[in-house]
């Protein structure tokens, strides 16, 4: 049903990928993206794709979802590969009328859509397995530093998990308020773009001021539980670091190291942009 | 038994546009006390909402004063110790759920008091437990039925321990089975851990529950009785707007007609009894 | 020829997934025209997901509606026209109010069904009266209303379409005796004068037994009964088997029968028990004098 789809679909699990501290995979993430962009040859990049399936392995999430967080970029990866094929100078291979295709052109579009690749598919096996929940406590945490500079973060973190509470709270009753309007004759489905928008006043309206009286409702609640911001408050789950958290983070820093071996000393196969 | 709640010629008014005041509370005066279960019984408009909102300092009278613990709500530097000892459940189920996994809603309460994180638990687990939610506490509320949402508001108000727990209307959303499951957890905390309950309320069923029921109308205390002297004026909570259980009314009507019946009926066994024994005498 | 006819109706929800879960299974029903029928069952007992193929919002999985005798999702058939004939009021409809002005919004209906102003402000009109809405209120914002004149504001909107079937999914959800009494009087008037077909979706068996003339019970996906009132509130056991209850005036005169009185069967309303009662002591006096 529409109200059991979670942002970013989380898997509950427990493999060692599912254990690991938040705060860590976030930055592990981090770390990854930095391996693949900036390995400069190929063999310094399939060190990234190693990893991902290493990764993708440990967590048990079906590889097959590595194609659905893949669908929505297919067209910008088509679209990029295109351009570079078509725009790069180089030794052509293949011209038809002003069109030339140049051996450098195909490197760089399949160098280019693969870091596209393993960049959504890394990106991805984080919210795969990771709660939306511990998410935001592990962004939470890692920015608490920033305090200092005044940055409110303890107000985004609780406005990001009241936002993930609601959310499907409020899909629900979208779904009521267009039923009761389509029961009364309103037309969803037909005419172009401006009549549709139209038709969706009757939608957005009760939404939104539904939205204002829950937060209304909710903040009284909140202060009638003692709720006076973060000064002062506790946390009932503690995060610890354990034992994995300090491997795979050794491990990371690991491939990082090995790919800049790899660039410096690993002979010219192949240029890459 | 100490007196948990003290209000004295409570008077109250919203503002209106045009600098009036719409008067909603006139001169309410009540005492709760220490381990009470009372039904503030009411039909909307009546007041019995704002006269809650008293209780935990959402408002503070126009005149008149409202003690909680000692506390005169109109110390705005105590509101925190008002509300730690006096929890507010609402009407609306989903509209006081925060977090997005039910323990971590318990644990609002006291994280917010600033409890130690293993005390947290603790409590946690044990609020869950007594509200019959504990195999539920990795859900999501969103999963919930209403009934249970309310147990789970219920829960997150008893873990900050307070020592009377007021609830405005918390069944007006339920169905009949979610109403059952609310009022057969307030009746348990009530009776076993002694915590006072203040039920707002407009039905009756509910109200005969309680120990003490105070009828309120148009802003002023109607009547203030255990639950079967109240409902034995009939003709004056008709007056009112208010229900009598069906089986009060009917002794009433035939009490009207002649007959001789016992006065303060609630139950149907009761009521079948008198009316039996009735027919037995006249047959 | 009947208002509603259902012929095996089945309706599941997330067919082939780990959700599936048929909300209705194989409903056999005939309502007949200018019915008031009370729709009582649990929650998750169907009735919502019933309602909603009166008017054609739910398309069944399998089986037959006929509304008026046309079948609604044969080739040809205008569904769009059947929203207008059979109006359906959701739960809590006042959070569906979103016009500047409460004229408007009552407006909507009739305008999507592509009436003359004229027309409109007539159908309007009657409805507001019919709700007991006041002409000082039609120029209001809706939002500016209480609760309660915002549901007459809501319902008003359905009435508006002057469909030949209302149904009304717990219209007195949420409000004091009060205003149920007020809401539940205004649509058996309304019944009286229109005289279609209504169908009062409730938990309130005390609510169905003053107002209705016929009760559906829903139970597990299906038909548990349907019948005058009289008949279903005699069998008053089996209803409280299913888990739902019947009046308290009807489970006292339950014990009183079974303590050998010969009390009717079907009691089921304040006034009838009383009757019953004063009737039978002042036989009792008589041939104990």
């Amino acid at each position: 049903m529409l109200k059991d789809i979670t942002i970013g679909q989380y898997f509950p699990g427990s493999s060692p990928i599912h254990k690991l501290d938040p705060r860590v995979k976030i930055l592990l993430t981090l770390g990854y993206i930095v391996v693949l962009f900036a390995a400069t040859n190929p063999i310094g990049l399939s060190v990234g794709i190693l990893f991902l399936v290493f990764a993708y392995g440990l967590s048990k999430i079906p590889p097959v979802m590595i194609l659905k967080s893949l669908r929505p970029v297919i067209p910008i990866i088509l679209f990029t590969s295109v351009l570079n094929m078509l725009f790069i100078e180089g030794d052509v291979i293949f011209q038809w009328w002003i069109l030339r295709i140049t051996v450098q052109g195909v490197t760089t579009a399949v160098v280019m859509s693969v870091r596209i690749i393993c960049l959504i598919a890394g990106t991805s096996l984080l919210t795969y397995t990771t709660s939306p929940i511990a998410l935001t406590d592990g962004i939470e945490r890692l920015c608490s530093p920033l305090k200092r500079f005044k940055l409110p973060v303890h107000e985004l973190a609780m406005m990001m998990t009241i936002a993930l509470r609601f959310i499907p709270t409020l899909i629900e009753e979208t779904d009521k308020i267009m039923s009761a309007q389509k029961a009364r004759g309103a037309d969803l489905e037909s005419g172009g773009l401006v009549q549709r928008a139209k038709a969706l006043i009757p939608i957005l309206i009760p939404l939104f001021v539904s939205a204002f009286r829950r937060a209304d409702e909710l903040a009284l609640a909140m202060e009638c539980r003692c709720y006076r911001g973060g000064e002062g408050r506790t946390r009932m789950k503690q995060l610890k670091l354990h034992a994995r958290d300090v491997y795979s983070s050794a491990f990371v820093l690991l491939c990082i190291a090995a790919v800049i071996c790899i660039n410096l000393f690993a002979p010219e196969v192949l240029t890459m942009r | 038994m100490g007196d948990i709640i003290t209000a004295n010629g409570v008077s109250f008014g919203y503002p209106k546009e045009n600098n009036e005041l719409n008067v909603v509370l006139r001169g309410v005066s009540l005492t709760i006390r220490e381990g009470e279960f009372v039904a503030v019984l009411g039909h909307n408009g009546s007041g019995k909402s704002t006269f809650a909102k008293h209780l935990n300092a959402i408002l503070v009278p126009n005149e008149g004063t409202v003690t909680v613990c000692g506390i005169d709500t109109r110390e705005e530097d105590r509101l925190y110790e008002i509300r730690q000892q006096v929890g507010m459940v609402f009407q609306n189920p989903d509209n006081q759920i925060v977090a997005t996994i039910v323990e971590e809603d318990v644990a609002f309460g006291p994280e917010n008091m600033g409890v130690e994180p293993s005390e947290i638990r603790r409590r946690v687990d044990e609020a869950l437990t007594d509200v019959g939610m504990a195999e539920y506490k990795a859900h999501a509320p969103h999963q919930l039925s209403g009934g249970q949402k309310q147990r789970i508001a219920i829960a997150g108000i008893i873990a900050m321990r307070p020592r009377c727990i007021l609830l405005d209307e918390p069944t007006a959303m339920l169905d009949p089975k979610g109403r059952r499951e609310v009022m057969s957890t307030l009746k348990r905390l009530n009776r076993e851990h002694g915590i006072t309950a203040v039920l707002i309320t407009h039905y009756m069923e509910e109200a005969a529950e309680a120990d003490r029921v105070v009828v309120m109308n148009d802003g002023q205390v109607l009547l203030d009785d255990n639950p079967r002297a109240v409902f034995s004026h009939v003709k004056e909570l008709k007056r009112v707007g208010l229900d009598v259980p069906q089986a009060t009314e009917l002794c009433y009507e035939l009490r009207k007609a002649g007959y001789d019946l016992p006065e303060g009926i609630l139950y149907e066994d009761e009521c079948a009894q008198a009316i039996a024994q009735l027919l037995e005498v006249a047959g | 020829m009947n208002a509603i006819k259902a012929e095996n109706l089945t309706y599941v929800y997330s067919p082939n997934t780990p959700f599936e879960k048929a909300a209705i299974q194989d409903i056999n029903l005939e309502i007949e025209q200018g019915e008031f029928v009370g729709v009582i069952g649990h929650t998750g007992s169907g009735k919502s997901t019933l309602i909603q193929h009166f008017n054609g919002l739910l398309k069944p999985t399998s089986g037959r509606i006929f509304i008026n005798g046309t079948d609604l999702w044969a080739d040809g058939t205008d569904r769009r026209a059947y929203r207008f004939k059979v109006g359906l009021v959701f739960q809590y409809p006042e959070y569906q109010l979103f016009e500047e002005t409460v004229y408007k919004d009552i407006a909507f209906g009739p305008t999507n069904m592509g009436l003359s102003p004229a027309e409109v402000e007539q159908r309007v009109r009657e409805a507001a009266i019919a709700v007991g809405l006041k002409p000082h209120h039609m120029e209001k914002s809706p939002f500016e209303l209480s609760g309660g004149q915002k549901r007459r504001v809501a319902i008003a909107g359905v009435l508006a379409m002057g469909p030949d079937i209302l149904i009304l999914d717990e219209p007195t959800a949420g409000l004091d005796p009060k205003g149920r009494e007020q809401i539940l009087g205004m649509i058996k008037a309304y019944h009286r004068q229109r005289r279609n077909t209504i169908l009062l979706v409730s938990h309130s068996m005390e609510d169905i037994a003053r107002y209705a003339n016929k009760v559906l019970v829903l139970n597990r996906s299906g038909v548990a009964m349907y019948d005058d009132v009289a008949t279903v509130f005699s069998r008053a056991e089996e209803i409280t088997r299913i888990g739902l209850s019947v009046p308290q005036i009807t489970r006292i005169f339950g014990r009183l029968r079974a303590q050998g009185f010969p009390v009717s069967e079907s009691v089921y309303t304040m006034d009838y028990a009383k009757q019953e009662l004063l009737s039978l002591l002042a036989k009792g006096g008589k041939t104990g004098a």
